[in-house]
């Protein structure tokens, strides 16, 4: 099977390419302007062609949550938003502790022939902060990632004893760095706009103390230590800090906290619930500039589906989290680069190089022999977001209705079009 | 003068809105003077009361406002969440909402839930306290009981409420409402119970009980829930009432009439001392009266009185 993608804008970590045919053969990529018979022509003209993104961070809900989503639906969303590689997060029912339900997961997702999947597996057994669960094991089928993500560890004995053993084993740990007891049952970000709305508030302290412990634990075992969205001006500059220090830890943050703040819970819609939660003005403007002085990782979508009727509850009772997948990209480069505060290329960088780099992966690049993971960017598109149309089962959005530019036409996924779209 | 379709908080209503309503609670209460306390009002109307949290006092003030009208009043009571029984708010609200009330009344533990409501059905809606957010009635109760006694209105007027500011409906919805009226507030409590976001404005803040009283028109203690003490909120009930109780001492330095005053239902000689809630100072029965006035005007001008 030899495919030729015609006329592709081409871009990947090396830079600009300019304008080119190129050319797949079977999974590769075979290279540029080489001629000579296909058996399939994609049409490129006008848009960017680059490696496809990689999500370090989304919640497929498989197993036992296929009411909020599903592998193929998850996957599905992934590739409709661009992405090629997706780590799936461990907090499902039951929790992915086991070596057996983490190679169910990547056989099944690689029948599906969508994006594609790298489970993460939980770090403590049932997701109970206790014991570790078989690091090893669970590498060996398939595991890249381990992580209780959505419960923070709490014990930072265990958190050392997580890093000394997944170092042994070239691991990463990803944290969910929020101090439970300092959050208590905050629903959103403690301040002037949860005492007005009497909501009760989880104060940005929480995130800053414990992404300190889990630095502190980085530097004392040497362990990759990823952590997840992070949310707060104060968080950033700890991890900042830290890393000027020379701790081994990387971080990503997310679109929503990028682009919304506490005020959007004036509304009381629980679909602006999210953990950790959205702060103010002040945190996303520094969250910006710290994506943009290089200080972020990466972009991890934090994809959360849930379904409506759960939304549909009252503040506390509703679940924490939003389904992002297919927004994501245009959503930033609308927001980011359509306003001058980010360059294409470092946008880029945050899906792609960022997160390849977080992992310890290969970067991706257009390259002769490189995976044919590709997505085609219409930069020029600009549409509403009509979550009616989302892949995903979570049929609703915080962005519906708003017009983004920028959005994923194609996704190819080892040179098969894993999604198509307008 | 429009009149907004709901009272989910006084934020949407205008110092006129208020105004307007005070005056028609003026004539409620001359209703409720007469020998037969009840007018035809809101004949053919139907009030439902959604209590998704336990009340007593302020369910039967406003099925007592409802009927002194004539409106037919259905009741809901909820023991639990909505999450308990499988069903989603929403859920909830469409099958009550089958039977046909105009006017729904909503008390529930979480702040926001009248205002998700309102979103779903196209009767109005009345904040009859949601969590710790607002208890707009309650806040229209105390300014109208104020007003009867300081006449000449708010302007220049100072208003200090004590107690468990954090976790008080009460205190936020006064603070908004005295303040849009032109008084001053002053909030008062041990400082792990006084969110420091609450002051601006008209707002100020302090730890000092006798600060917070001195020159003020009026003093509202807050009921304190014992509950607060297990979570390291305040270290003991003994501290607390050496420190906050409301007492004659107390009240020495504030004006000459001050009122004093209490949402209830309260612990006596916990934060306030009973001698003083029983006294001549005491405005805590006509606040439990004037309730039944004020509410029967809420529901009139939102039924009936629409300008």
């Amino acid at each position: 099977m030899r495919t030729l993608i015609k006329q592709a804008h081409l871009h990947d970590a090396r830079g600009d390419h300019g304008v080119h045919d190129l050319y797949l053969r079977g999974d590769r990529i075979e290279g540029v302007d080489l001629g000579g018979e296909v058996d399939h022509t994609i049409d490129a003209q006008g848009n960017l062609v680059t490696p496809a993104f990689i999500d370090l961070h989304a919640h497929l809900r498989e197993p036992g949550q296929e009411e909020k989503e599903d592998l193929a639906s998850g996957l599905a969303a992934a590739a409709a938003g661009g992405f090629g590689t997706v780590v799936s997060m461990a907090n499902t029912t039951p929790p992915v502790d086991d070596p057996g339900l983490v190679a169910a997961l990547a056989l099944k997702a690689e029948r599906l022939g969508l994006a594609r999947l790298r489970p993460a597996a939980t770090l403590s057994r049932g997701l109970k902060g206790e014991g570790l669960t078989d690091f090893a094991a669970l590498k060996a089928a398939g595991a890249v990632m381990i992580t209780d993500d959505g419960i923070p560890v709490a014990d930072a004995h265990l958190m050392r004893r997580a890093c000394e053993y997944a170092q042994d084993l070239g691991l990463v740990i990803q944290t969910h760095s929020e101090e439970p007891s300092l959050r208590q049952g905050g629903v959103m970000h403690e301040g002037a706009v949860s005492q007005r709305l009497g909501l009760p508030g989880n104060p940005a302290a929480a995130e800053a103390a414990m992404i300190g412990r889990d630095c502190e634990i980085a530097l004392l075992t040497g362990a990759r230590v990823h952590l997840a969205h992070v949310s707060s001006k104060r968080g950033m500059q700890v991890v900042e800090w830290f890393k000027a220090q020379g701790a081994p830890v990387t971080c990503e943050v997310t679109p929503h906290h990028l682009t919304l703040t506490d005020a959007a819970l004036a509304s009381f819609d629980p679909i602006y619930k999210v953990a950790p939660p959205l702060r103010t003005d002040e945190d996303v403007a520094y969250l910006r500039e710290a994506l943009r002085r290089g200080v972020v990782d990466n972009i991890g979508t934090d994809h959360a589906p849930h379904t409506r009727a759960e939304k549909e509850r009252d503040l506390l009772e509703a679940p924490f989290g939003i389904g992002n997948l297919e927004v994501t990209f245009a959503l930033l480069y609308t927001e980011l680069v359509g306003s001058g505060a980010l360059s294409l290329e470092r946008l880029l960088e945050l899906f792609q190089a960022g997160p390849a780099r977080v992992m310890g992966w290969p970067t991706p690049t257009l390259e002769p022999g490189e995976p044919a993971d590709l997505v085609v960017l219409d930069l020029e598109a600009s549409r509403p977001v009509t979550p009616a149309t989302f892949r995903s089962k979570a049929k609703f959005s915080p962005w519906s209705g708003q017009t983004l530019r920028g959005w994923p036409v194609m996704t190819l996924v080892g040179g098969r079009v894993a999604f198509e779209g307008v | 003068m429009t009149t907004p379709k709901h009272l989910l908080d006084t934020q949407d209503w205008t110092v006129e809105n208020i105004e307007a309503l005070f005056n028609t609670a003026d004539v409620m209460a001359q209703v409720l003077e007469r020998t037969i306390k009840k007018v035809p009002a809101l004949q053919g109307f139907t009030v439902g009361t959604l209590f998704f949290e336990p009340s007593t006092r302020t369910r039967l003030s406003f099925e007592r406002a409802a009927r002194a009208q004539s409106a037919d009043v259905v009741s809901f009571a909820a023991g639990g969440s909505s999450l308990a029984k499988g069903e989603s708010l929403k859920d909830t609200l469409k099958t009550l909402d089958a039977m046909q009330a105009d006017l729904y009344v909503v008390r529930h533990a979480v702040a926001g839930v009248p205002h998700q409501l309102a979103r779903w059905t196209d009767a109005a809606i009345v904040n009859a306290g949601d969590g710790r957010r607002a208890h707009p009635t309650q806040a229209l109760l105390d300014a109208y009981t104020f007003r009867q006694r300081f006449p000449d209105g708010f302007a220049g007027k100072k208003l200090a409420i004590v107690g468990d500011i954090m976790h008080s409906r009460v205190a936020r919805s006064n603070a908004e409402l005295w303040t849009k009226l032109g008084a001053q507030v002053t909030l008062c409590g041990p400082r792990t119970l006084l969110p420091p976001e609450l002051a601006g404005g008209r707002v100020s803040l302090t730890t000092d009980l006798c600060e917070a009283a001195e020159g003020a028109h009026a003093v509202m203690a807050l009921r304190l829930q014992s509950e607060r003490m297990g979570r390291g909120l305040l270290p003991s009930l003994a501290e607390y009432r050496a420190r906050y109780c409301l007492t004659e001492e107390v009240m020495a330095g504030a004006h000459p009439d001050a009122l004093v005053m209490h949402p209830g239902p309260l612990n006596r000689d916990v934060e306030i001392s009973g001698a003083l809630a029983d006294g001549p100072q005491s405005v805590i029965e006509a606040q439990v009266k004037n309730g039944v006035s004020v509410r029967m005007a809420v529901l009139y001008t939102l039924l009936v009185g629409r300008r």
